[in-house]
């Protein structure tokens, strides 16, 4: 007995190792203030770099599309424009196609393991990189689509956005990798929100004798649409922000057209495209339309976050 | 004597004849002949895992939902086999509707919990009249008035699950399954319930699997007692089968299989 | 009274019909171009691979006959990533232990939490703008613009929100009852981390990392005015102080180039960054499979 209890003479920690306990706990709180200290450097480089641009031109920068590092005169219209419009149009493709998918990989139209098949090849497409995909909008895609791009323009011509000859590389071929892109984004998060949808109701519904698809577009979209909005939200951010596949399809020209078959220009490319290269006051004026898709972004990002807190599953 | 069994026959709403349904490989419940009269309350009791909801659930074809899910034998509803080939299982649904163990209103209004089914249905009449009979058959209309347009998850427990029940009476079925509605309720709402049943018996029939042998006595004309059987081959599995069919009355006082006394003494279940 | 039978001309029944047909016709035109981009890159960038192609050097282009091989920017992009989870990983992971074991839900870890998915969302050339003016622009580095160094901080703020959000997670799923076994036989906090926590979260948290790993080996924005590009083999130490190429960047600037011969070493370049990184998510996936069915027995 004796000897037993000797064993445990040391039974009080040892100072050093309160404060090893110490010095862990902060080390930990510190590596994660790093996200908020890397957000606001962020935030403040980009802001500060810009501000000789932001102080000479204020918001005329946002409307006009005049960018003559000649003359020194800038205006990012057109980009503006452009990451808009590629990230808008991709998305309205994008939503019907996506949440069709979803929809039918979670009802039982198709075996269980087919489904899931289906589901996790194109989970698996959304670590393609963009590069990859930009290379195959260059070589496959702009052939494939060059002569129903004439075709557009040829019937459509008449519409503004079709209203100039097809040109090799152009905003529409911009906006077709994007749908390629964002599916998985919008198909799987679309997945998951419908099938976090209760059981319960499914059968609430088909009990009163609804059919399949009153039951989907009545009860079960409804009570998964916080969710899909919210993807939805995240592949707008990831479609103004993504760089490479559009910078290598879209044409990069600062021209401003309403035609989606001539080339464009997206913040993102833009900067791409010109940061190595610029000097002076091109570079304060690059940082400013670097703030303008920061800005963008993060409000898309921030709304997101507040749509899934505010509409998380309340039943 | 012929006379007789064709009144009987006349009154016999739904007829299981040598049903057996399977998950997959596995049987769940075996050669079920069961009738169920007109304007009757039925209870279905038995231990866990006999298959009495699986064989709820076979009435109005919810079965269909879950994958893998098999039926063999004929269910007759309005002499028409509900599972022929031809027979829409959407139309069985509506002509005979479910209350479901956990209380399910739609994330939606009092009001359009009860209007959406109607509607669906084909309703023409005046929706306000509809909802506020429908909640008034459900005992809930003085409790809910004056909040019509409040969702249906601000009620309690209780007043969501008769919500539910106003929410099928609403679309006018003939048969109301119910599947063991107020095992998730407290005492008091679950008497309110049995109290609803009462009234509804005078215009619908009523199926309920309970697992509360106090209630099937309250509120059944006719109970169904369910048994599992372990396999013929003794591998474990547990296959359901309708052990004894009879009044309530003598069911509780004098049954005549010796698995329907213990269990309604407490020994098993 | 209605017939029970199906009726196949009713408008509802029409309509499900209709539905169903569109959502079908969602799923191929969703699927086909994927499955065609998958077989495209493999056949494509597989016929491109010889011994070679993994030795030399790329010739500037201009030289159409021969490309050369695409070694430098191997190696590049796997010096980069590597310098990338050397930051990301161990902040990362720190920053995930606090929010998982030591925060209370109060304000700041909440605010942290929120950070973590707006960083996630920052577009990744922001990041490479970011660094740029932050180490390339000032030679911070002991003077070099452009570096290998540079690129693998632009990706590592990349994978950090990853990283983060997999422990954090990773984390709360392990249950409370093991921790308190732990504190309960007078274990200090950071031992009960280190020694019972974390293990038995660390296959979750494993999986996370080498997907974000995986998908920031891929990612090219944030490298092309940090780490930029590079022709030349990289013989020493000293090279992460001077520009790096990488399969990412070499497939970019190879794509724009007018000469088969580079388009070709793009390809490759696109086989061999695909391959591997589906690779490991089919890997992982598979991983994941295989623990969820051993622990459902």
């Amino acid at each position: 007995m004796e000897e037993k209890l000797a064993l445990f003479k040391n039974r009080k920690r040892f100072g050093i190792e309160k404060n090893i306990d110490i010095i862990f706990k902060n080390t930990a709180l510190v590596l994660s203030s790093f996200v908020a200290i890397i957000l606001l450097g962020i935030v403040l480089v980009v802001f500060f770099q810009s501000f000789e641009s932001f102080s000479r031109y204020g918001l005329k920068f946002l409307v006009t599309s005049e960018w003559n590092p000649v003359k020194d005169e800038y205006g990012a219209f057109t980009a503006i424009y452009g990451t808009l419009l590629t990230s808008f149009l991709s998305l309205l493709i994008t939503i019907p196609l996506g949440v069709g998918t979803a929809i039918f990989i979670t009802e039982d139209f198709v075996p269980k393991l087919f489904r899931e098949i289906i589901g996790s090849f194109v989970e698996l497409l959304a670590a393609i990189p963009s590069v990859v995909l930009g290379l195959w909008a260059i070589f496959v895609m702009e052939p494939f689509f060059r002569a129903f791009f004439v075709f557009l323009h040829n019937f459509f011509g008449w519409f503004p956005l079709f209203s100039t000859e097809p040109t090799g590389r152009n905003s529409l071929l911009a906006i077709l990798i994007l749908v390629v892109m964002l599916l998985p984004i919008v198909t799987s998060i679309a997945r998951d929100s419908l099938n976090q949808v209760p059981k319960k109701l499914r059968n609430a519904s088909y009990g009163i004798g609804a059919s399949r698809w009153k039951t989907i577009f009545s009860v079960i979209l409804p009570a998964a649409l916080s969710g899909i909005m919210a993807g939805v939200l995240l592949a707008l951010g990831r479609a103004m922000g993504e760089t490479m596949a559009v910078t290598m399809i879209i044409g990069n020209s600062n021209a401003f057209s309403w035609s989606l078959l001539s080339p464009g220009y997206t913040i993102a490319s833009m900067l791409a495209n010109q940061f190595g290269e610029a000097d002076g006051s091109q570079v304060s004026s690059l940082f400013y339309a670097a703030f303008v898709l920061m800005i963008l972004s993060l409000v898309v990002n921030i709304f997101a976050q507040w749509l899934v807190k505010k509409f998380s599953l309340k039943y | 004597m012929i006379k007789n069994t064709k009144k009987a026959q006349k009154n016999n709403i739904l007829s299981l004849e040598d049903v057996s349904i399977s998950y997959g490989k596995f049987e769940a419940v075996k050669n079920i002949f069961c009738n169920f009269k007109k304007g009757d309350i039925t209870s279905l009791i038995g231990p866990s895992g006999c298959g009495k909801s699986t064989v709820l659930r076979s009435l109005n074809r919810m079965n269909d939902l879950i994958p893998n899910c098999s039926l063999k034998g004929t269910v007759l509803f309005d002499g028409t086999n509900i599972y022929d080939k031809r027979v829409d299982p959407v139309e069985v649904r509506r002509r005979i509707g479910m209350v479901f163990q956990q209380p399910n209103p739609f994330p939606k209004s009092i009001y359009e919990n009860i209007a959406f089914g109607a509607r669906i249905n084909g309703f023409v009449g005046d929706i306000d009249d509809l909802v506020e009979l429908s909640l008034k058959k459900a005992a809930l209309w003085d409790e809910c008035k004056d909040k019509l347009n409040d969702s249906g998850y601000s009620l309690s427990g209780g007043q969501q699950q008769r919500l539910c029940i106003a929410r099928t009476i609403a679309i006018e079925p003939e048969i109301i399954l119910m599947d063991e509605p107020c095992s998730a309720l407290d005492p008091i709402s679950t008497l309110k319930i049995e109290e609803t049943m009462h009234e509804l018996k005078k215009n619908y029939t009523i199926i309920i699997v309970t697992h509360n042998m106090q209630q099937a006595l309250r509120v059944s004309d006719m109970t169904a007692f369910f048994n599992a059987i372990e396999y013929e081959d003794g591998d474990g599995g547990k296959v359901g089968y309708l052990a004894e069919f009879n009044s309530t009355k003598k069911i509780f006082s004098s049954p005549k299989e010796k698995t329907t006394q213990e269990y309604i003494s407490g020994k098993f279940g | 009274m209605n017939s029970l039978f199906y009726q196949k001309n009713s408008s509802r029944n029409i309509g499900d019909k209709v539905f169903t047909s569109l959502s079908l016709i969602c799923v191929v035109i969703a699927i086909l171009p994927l499955i065609f981009l998958v077989t495209y890159i493999l056949i494509k960038g597989g016929a491109q691979i010889t011994p070679e192609l993994f030795t030399l050097e790329p010739n500037p282009p201009g030289d159409d006959l021969d490309a050369g091989g695409i070694n430098p920017a191997l190696i590049g992009t796997l010096i980069i990533t590597t310098i990338a989870s050397i930051i990301a990983i161990p902040v990362g992971v720190g920053g995930g232990i606090y929010l998982a074991e030591y925060s209370k839900g109060g304000p700041f870890s909440r605010f942290i939490r929120f950070g973590v998915n707006v960083l996630a969302g920052v577009p990744s050339i922001i990041a490479g703008v970011f660094i740029y003016s932050l180490v390339v622009s000032t030679k911070i580095l002991f003077g070099s613009m452009y570096s290998g160094l540079a690129g693998g901080m632009a990706l590592s703020i990349l994978m950090l929100p990853t990283v983060i959000k997999t422990t954090d997670e990773g984390l709360k799923l392990v249950p409370n009852e093991l921790r308190y076994a732990s504190l309960g036989v007078g274990a200090s906090m950071y031992t009960t981390i280190l020694k019972i926590t974390l293990p038995s979260a660390f296959r979750s948290i494993a999986t996370g990392v080498v997907l974000g790993i995986a998908r920031a080996a891929g990612e090219t924005a944030p490298l092309i005015f940090t780490a930029l590009f590079s022709y030349y083999y990289i013989t020493g130490f000293g090279d992460l102080f001077y520009e790096m190429g990488s399969l990412a960047v070499l497939i970019y600037n190879f794509a724009l180039e007018p000469y088969d011969a580079q388009n070709k070493l793009a390809w490759a370049a696109s086989f061999i960054l695909v391959l591997s990184i589906l690779s490991v998510n089919i890997f992982s996936r598979i991983l994941a499979a295989f623990t969820e069915k051993t622990k459902r027995v």
